[in-house]
């Protein structure tokens, strides 16, 4: 499968939004085309949700534009929409079953099957339901009408690894049917999971393509010390932005050798050495 | 080096059983990640550790509660307070004297970065700086045992490196961290991983020691292997060979905790070889489409 050589079903343009004389999108470039899976990510106010409103026909465009299947949103272009919501978008107080009747009413659709466990629950109130359930609810109900382009926001927050992969599994098996696929996470595990990624930075692309891409040749320092107390205090106080991971400390984007020299005047025995930077460390540095 | 933590510990609320059987040691100077789903049993550990809910059975052992910090799941910080008053009335709480508290509070705004809106209202600070301060509330008097809920749920990359920065100070303070999270990268920051699941220890150890302890044989295939429970790994899949033979069209791969968990999880429901609960679907199983 190419998705380069096709159209493609969501395109930002150069697409900009300002609330006053605040730019909050600024000239972004974006695309999803079908079958594939693209991870949005930024921190908070980099202009995810703004970018994705206007993706979704809910924001006009202040300059470059928006274009949903090669035309500008509009009530049909809609249609072939499927979105979730962090908050899921379900009603409370109605059953699994009424839920997807309901949603199925507005999209014309035949609606889902529900199976397996969903289809035991299908008489409950979503309510009552554990959150695994009601995302798999959550996903049936915003695929029942075969959607061209999911737009996903944090798809799996808060379920265990197992049920996250299954959902993976259905948002992997909607790209192979050729949907296209864009989801927003602050999870950059599930980033990982994407074919293709798009770093926002205040308003800004800051980096696109695959996590290798991103990552590039980008490195941090690792600092291994029978004293890690000692030696995160120090490079803490330092300013430096010191990680944990189990008793090695890691500093990304730093230079050995203030490393080496910092740990040495403060007394503090370590192994210092460059390493590849991991797409955390990558993300955070692009992102701040 | 005195250790914190649970021995054993069943809490039932009514007749649901919430954890059964679950033991946690956190020594000083450590973080321990305890990583679950919704409804896994983190939060009730996390209580019975803080004190705040009654085991049914099994032993806890902490600090006097002058020596615990806690900051449970959600907001955490007073809404109506600025960011300056939240800082200043957990300290007092905690009976810090005037003098202690100026120079801790100061220490504490320079330490989260949230100097700059020490006067802001804390119901106008953003997700990621609402935990930092709620966070900072909790070791205002450099407790003994740090308890965190979920300190980084729907917080954004950024604020949760620093978050977990701020939880690495406080452990290299010698303070023993227990954190509550959803995500297993998280936890391979941490010294020690739990692993919950439907209110039982699924996995226990350094991350080191869950990762060598996963029976059997991780492999990532093109396809979906055939006769082996698999899972979905970006474009590729994951399967797990309980005999440890690689089936055809598939290599093994350095496993994460991840792989770890799910595998853990998938020996669990099968309840053994042969058995099925809800591992290994068939292709297409479940779907809208």
């Amino acid at each position: 499968m190419s998705p380069a050589t096709r159209e493609p079903l969501a395109a930002a343009i150069a697409a900009t939004r300002r609330f006053g004389d605040l730019t909050v999108v600024d000239a972004v470039d974006l695309t999803v085309a079908a079958g594939e899976v693209v991870g949005l990510i930024g921190a908070n106010g980099a202009g995810k949700t703004t970018l994705i409103r206007m993706l979704l026909g809910l924001l006009a465009p202040s300059g470059g534009q928006v274009r949903l299947f090669g035309e500008p949103p509009s009530r049909r272009t809609r249609a072939r929409l499927g979105y979730l919501p962090q908050s899921l978008g379900l009603y409370e107080d109605l059953t699994v079953a009424e839920n997807l009747a309901f949603s199925a009413a507005a999209y014309g659709s035949a609606g889902a099957t529900l199976e397996g466990e969903l289809a035991e629950a299908r008489d409950a109130l979503v309510r009552d339901l554990p959150l695994g359930l009601r995302r798999r609810a959550a996903f049936a109900i915003a695929l029942a009408h075969h959607p061209d382009l999911l737009v996903l926001d944090e798809p799996t927050s808060g379920v265990d690894p197992l049920a996250r992969a299954r959902l993976w599994e259905t948002i992997r098996y909607s790209a192979e049917q050729g949907a296209g696929v864009l989801v927003t996470t602050h999870h950059l595990a599930e980033a990982s999971q994407c074919d293709r990624l798009v770093v926002l930075a205040a308003g800004r692309v800051a980096a696109a393509g695959t996590l290798a891409e991103i990552v590039g040749d980008a490195t941090a320092v690792e600092v291994r010390t029978p004293t890690w107390e000692a030696a995160f205090t120090t490079l803490d106080l330092a300013g430096l932005p010191v990680s944990l991971v189990g008793r090695t400390l890691r500093v990304p984007g730093a230079d050995p050798a203030t490393v080496d020299r910092l740990l040495s005047d403060a007394g503090v025995t370590a192994e210092v050495a460059r390493v590849p930077a991991s797409f955390e460390e990558t993300f955070v540095v692009l992102a701040a | 080096m005195t250790a914190w933590g649970c021995q054993g510990l069943r809490v039932r609320y009514g007749d649901t059983v919430a954890l059964e059987d679950v033991s946690l040691e956190v020594p000083a100077g450590t973080v321990a990640a305890v990583v679950g789903g919704d409804g896994a049993g983190k939060t009730t550990l996390l209580r019975a550790l803080a004190g705040t809910v009654r085991p049914a059975a099994g032993t806890v052992r902490r600090p006097d509660r002058r020596r615990l910090g806690y900051v449970s799941a959600g907001p955490g910080v007073w809404t109506d307070l600025t960011v300056d008053e939240n800082l200043s009335f957990a300290g007092r709480a905690y009976g810090l004297t005037a003098d202690d508290l100026e120079v801790r509070v100061g220490a504490l705004l320079e330490r989260t970065g949230l100097a700059a809106a020490r006067d802001r209202l804390a119901g106008r600070l953003s997700g990621g700086m609402r935990q930092k301060l709620a966070l900072a509330m909790a070791v205002a008097h450099e407790p003994e045992l740090l308890v965190l809920d979920e300190p980084t749920t729907g917080v954004d990359p950024v604020s949760r490196a620093e978050l977990w920065r701020l939880l690495a100070s406080a452990a290299a303070d010698g303070a023993a961290v227990v954190v509550a999270t959803t995500y297993l990268d998280e936890a391979e920051r941490a010294a020690t991983v739990l692993v919950l699941d439907r209110g039982r220890a699924l996995l226990a150890g350094t991350p080191d020691e869950v990762l060598a302890a996963t029976p059997g044989l991780v492999v990532e295939g093109a396809a979906r292997p055939e006769g082996v429970p698999s899972w979905r790994r970006g474009a590729r899949w994951r399967a797990w060979s309980p005999d440890g033979s690689a089936p055809p069209g598939t290599t093994p791969v350095a496993i994460d905790l991840e792989d770890a968990a799910i595998v853990a999880q998938l020996r669990h429901d099968r309840g053994g070889p042969g058995g099925s609960r809800r591992g290994g679907p068939p292709a297409n199983r479940g779907r809208a489409a």
